[in-house]
């Protein structure tokens, strides 16, 4: 009769928590694998414009970043004005990209300098005259193919 | 001896340390965005050659004022009518020689697609936001006729052929579509030219 009756008074018993590392290891893989390591540490304001005609950068290895912006929180003392960042450094001397197209050129090797982008990105607040100081140095080592780095939202919205 | 069973192994810090390398990794994500507009500089300006002479009718000019005001074809203009503005300009077909143009053949608008240029000219106070969202309007107006022509001739979208072409794996599916893409992109070539304005 008391077949199914309950043990009066037992407790419940405690949730196995066994499965919880493997959840857990699945996020973390997750996380791993989507992670891109940043490559530069950013020394300006770095907010991208939106665009929605965007194309995805074929290879990520033939390409070589160029930022743009105002000198970030913390970074005053390189004033106020929009500068170009390579690599890690700030410069003022525009002529510079010359030798950083030059050296990337080097580093991708002989059969990719044909396929090498230069990557764009610049500050939404920047100003064009800045961007086509920088794109007349690029036409200077004829390296043409280039790209505006945005990301993909509709640009007509205000900010 | 009597056997003993091998005593387990207590998993149950195995939890803590996934955290802890997933809370790393969380912290230092930085989804990237590799999304942007590609473009093609012009090569260095060799004085030999003369600048061809276009007609004023071929020639599409948006002007881009250093307070970000839109001036197209000397009349200003809000962002949102420019993509239409330009599809009307390269679709028009003045001299009524394109067989697969739609537009009104309106007498000051371009006379065939192959000969209509954009201008961009921008001042060098002019905001990166700003010049973005033109050429962004510019390059959608191209995609939406390329578009139209690649669904009529080929029943599938221009931006999802040159998707094809990229994925395309073997030589021969490459230069399948390669063709396709070049076909329709001698439909509606994009002919934009920038220079800064003078003030």
């Amino acid at each position: 009769m008391s077949k199914f009756k309950k043990g009066g008074g037992k407790e419940l018993p405690a949730i196995s928590t066994a499965s919880l590392p493997d959840i857990v290891f699945m996020l973390l893989f997750f996380f791993m694998v989507a992670t891109v390591m940043r490559e530069n540490t950013l020394l300006i304001d770095n907010k991208l414009p939106y665009a929605d005609q965007v194309e995805k950068l074929e290879s990520r290895s033939a390409v070589m970043y160029i930022y743009a912006g105002k000198p970030g929180e913390g970074y005053k003392k390189f004033g106020t004005e929009a500068k170009v960042q390579l690599n890690d450094k700030l410069v003022s001397n525009l002529t510079e990209i010359q030798t950083f197209v030059q050296e990337n050129r080097n580093k991708v090797g002989e059969t990719q300098v044909g396929k090498l982008l230069a990557a764009l990105k610049v500050d939404k607040n920047t100003n064009m005259g800045l961007i086509g100081d920088v794109k007349e140095q690029l036409r200077e080592v004829n390296q043409l193919k280039i790209n505006y780095a945005t990301l993909n939202g509709d640009p007509t919205k205000k900010k | 001896m009597a056997k003993r069973a091998a005593p387990e192994v207590n998993a149950g810090s195995m939890a803590d340390i996934a955290f802890l390398l997933l809370i790393f990794f969380l912290v230092t994500t930085t989804i990237e965005s590799d999304t942007g507009i590609n473009r093609k500089l012009p090569p260095k300006f060799d004085e030999r050659i003369k600048p061809p002479i276009i007609k004023q009718k071929n020639l599409f000019t948006v002007i881009v004022s250093k307070d970000n005001q839109l001036l197209v074809e000397e009349e200003p203009m809000e962002l949102k009518d420019l993509r239409e503005a330009t599809i009307a300009f390269l679709d028009n077909n003045g001299d009524g020689k394109c067989a697969y143009c739609k537009g009104k053949k309106d007498e000051d608008l371009s006379a065939h697609p192959n000969k209509a240029v954009i201008s961009v000219q921008n001042s060098r106070e002019t905001n990166y936001a700003s010049y973005i969202a033109i050429q962004n309007e510019l390059i959608a107006a191209y995609n939406f006729l390329r578009n139209r022509e690649a669904q009529r001739l080929f029943g599938e979208s221009y931006l999802s052929i040159v998707q094809k072409w990229k994925d395309a794996e073997s030589d021969e599916e490459k230069e399948e579509w390669d063709k396709k893409r070049e076909e329709i992109k001698k439909m509606f070539p994009e002919k934009i030219s920038e220079s800064e304005a003078k003030e």
